[in-house]
């Protein structure tokens, strides 16, 4: 069946909402469907009871999502950019991601907590970022990236039977692409996946930059050159096997994210690599991702300042030395 | 109240002779709202806390041999030595949770009286918190969503006056709580919640409308605490109450003279219940002394649910 991202998630919560009466979703026009529709329909089939509408208080949805998580409810909530987020940081930083660990193991959050972000809409700077390293950081918090449909169906319904919180990163450039799939099926979290096996070079992606990396791999193909991409798709917690293992083989490594890559993940998976595989690597690592600065508005400038298939192509080149 | 004020006490020693540790908070002077609002719920009832919680928990039922171990960091605390005194939960009891960020449990008693109500339970949800909680946004987003929801929750304020050093009047030009919530419609009430039998007279009729499923309610209970905001605050910015006048406003006292007057105890009765209570913590002293510091590797087995 074909289906773009959106309705994957849309499908995928309606779904978990009919098998759990404890799941519900809650978060500022949810019960409309959204600005993209990732909800839409949810309210006809579930009644405002379980799809609640909230005012535009970031902090109170996110604390109320913890203490109805505590107190046996499975909450999906909603920040309708990622920018927002910072908003309810510390709900989700001092309350769920630490209430298991500091009660001993008497409290469990069981929340999904979904926000969407990246660029390339002309969002400009708050509304546009890829702010999912800050969420890494932080011990208690899972969190995943999916860059396709299934995935998003199939992490989604991971990230809701999971007991702890899960931060669940979508990306608004990929919303609408149509996907082929096959009925969906859920997705370990911390589990990565080659997308496409190569032997020359490892390319570990996140989110929007997996469909640029397969385009820059197809483009460096044309050279000789065979990139192996991997959708790394949980960053919390981190598949380092599977990117270990590829390494093993191709012994070059380059990673890709459209965050700014200063302090990026991908310096996490670096450092990462080299203590574990230091002596497989043939050459420096490369590092994929936005400059150092804001992201500008005027299209001109956002389209040169978003790293994509011609930053990976470079990257890859330059970790190959060809 | 005793067994909070001698327990609390008995912290403020071990506090000073190294055996509890980190940042210490203790509401002696401000027994008479735990005790008045606890004491009339069910275990399933959630109550929330803030920093200065030790009452909380005490009168939500937790034993309190394993609320001093947690003070002091030890395998047979509430949290198993992981949470310590500003994070105390004892969810058994339906204490659900403590927190070193003011203001930051408001919402989180939303929510777990919103569950109540998804779940089809009577069970309310009560979070305590001081006065300088209530200058902070969350604090107002949080009571919007509750009156907009209708949700059966008792916002417990313990106005003692000061928001860590400083007093109210130099924080807000607003000096009830009772008023800053005035324009959501909140059934509320301001009380002297140093009179033990008032706070649990005006919670009882709240809670009464809770349990049907009415809801929000603000109870302003004005109080004192009697120590400086943590153990160990030279509390240069506020003068010490005189002895004389301390006498009159302790919970304590209060409700001994008044038990006295009007017939409900025994006069015998009052320094039996502190006897029982000093017994009961020195006890609760021995046993945490007795609890090892937890197990290096419980770090590690914590971080995720579900391991």
């Amino acid at each position: 069946m074909q289906v773009t991202y959106l309705q994957a998630i849309a499908e995928t919560l309606a779904a978990e909402m009919r098998a759990d009466e404890r799941v519900f979703v809650l978060g500022e026009d949810v019960a409309e469907g959204g600005p993209w529709g990732a909800t839409a329909g949810l309210a006809d089939e579930f009644g405002t009871e379980r799809v609640r509408d909230t005012p535009i208080s970031e902090a109170a949805i996110c604390g109320i999502a913890v203490g109805a998580a505590q107190s046996g409810l499975r909450p999906v909530v909603e920040i309708m950019f990622i920018d927002f987020l910072t908003l309810a940081l510390d709900q989700l930083v001092n309350a769920a991601a630490k209430a298991h660990f500091m009660s001993g193991g008497q409290l469990t959050v069981p929340l999904v907590l979904r926000t969407q972000g990246g660029a390339g809409q002309r969002g400009a700077a708050q509304h546009s970022q890829s702010l999912e390293a800050w969420l890494t950081h932080v011990p208690g918090l899972k969190v995943v990236m999916p860059s396709t449909a299934a995935d998003a169906a199939g992490l989604l319904a991971s990230a809701i039977a999971d007991p702890g919180p899960v931060v669940f990163v979508e990306t608004k450039t990929l919303y609408f692409r149509r996907e082929e799939v096959a009925p969906f099926e859920p997705v370990p979290i911390g589990s990565a996946r080659i997308v496409r096996p190569g032997r020359d070079v490892t390319v570990v992606a996140l989110s929007r930059l997996v469909p640029e990396s397969l385009a820059a791999a197809d483009e460096l193909a044309a050279d000789g050159i065979d990139a192996e991409v991997i959708d790394l798709r949980s960053l919390a917690p981190l598949d380092l096997e599977t990117i270990v293992d590829s390494v093993g083989r191709t012994h070059r490594l380059v990673v890709a994210h459209e965050a700014v890559e200063s302090g990026g993940f991908g310096a996490e998976v670096v450092a990462r690599v080299q203590s574990v595989a230091f002596d497989e690597l043939d050459g420096p690592v490369e590092r994929v991702g936005a400059p150092f600065a804001p992201i500008p508005f005027s299209p001109p400038l956002e389209d040169a300042y978003l790293p994509g298939r011609a930053e990976v192509v470079a990257a890859v080149r330059t970790a190959v030395n060809r | 109240m005793w067994r909070i004020r001698a327990f609390e006490e008995r912290v403020g020693e071990l506090t000073r002779a190294d055996e509890v540790y980190g940042l210490v908070h203790l509401s002696i002077g401000q027994e008479g709202v735990a005790a008045g609002v606890c004491g009339q719920l069910r275990a399933d009832d959630a109550v929330y806390s803030n920093h200065r919680a030790h009452g909380h928990v005490i009168a939500k039922g937790a034993p309190i041999e394993r609320v001093l171990a947690e003070l002091m960091g030890r395998e047979n605390g509430l949290c198993r030595g992981l949470g310590g005194s500003m994070h105390l939960v004892d969810a058994e009891h339906g204490f659900m949770g403590a927190t070193g960020v003011v203001g930051g449990n408001v919402p989180l008693a939303l929510g777990s009286a919103l569950a109540s109500r998804l779940l089809g339970s009577d069970a309310v949800a009560v979070v305590f918190f001081g006065d300088g909680a209530v200058q902070g946004g969350i604090f107002v987003e949080s009571v919007n969503l509750a009156a907009l929801w209708r949700l059966p929750a008792i916002l417990v304020c313990e106005n003692n006056g000061f928001a860590e050093f400083t007093p109210r009047s130099a924080h807000t030009n607003v000096e009830r709580v009772g008023d800053v919530v005035a324009p959501w419609g909140l059934a509320r009430e301001t009380v002297d919640g140093n009179d033990v039998v008032a706070v649990h007279e005006a919670f009882g009729r709240f809670l009464a409308g809770a349990r049907r499923g009415d809801g929000p309610m603000l109870l302003e209970c004005l109080t004192h605490r009697l120590r400086g905001h943590y153990e160990g605050d030279p509390a240069r910015y506020r003068e010490a109450l005189a002895a004389e006048e301390w006498q009159e406003r302790d919970p304590i006292l209060r409700l001994q003279r008044r038990g006295a007057v009007e017939g409900w105890f025994d006069g015998r009765v009052p320094g039996r219940l502190e006897h029982e209570a000093r017994t009961e913590v020195e006890e609760a002293v021995r046993l945490a002394r007795e609890s090892p510091f937890p197990p290096p590797s419980l770090v590690s087995e914590l971080v995720y649910a579900g391991l």
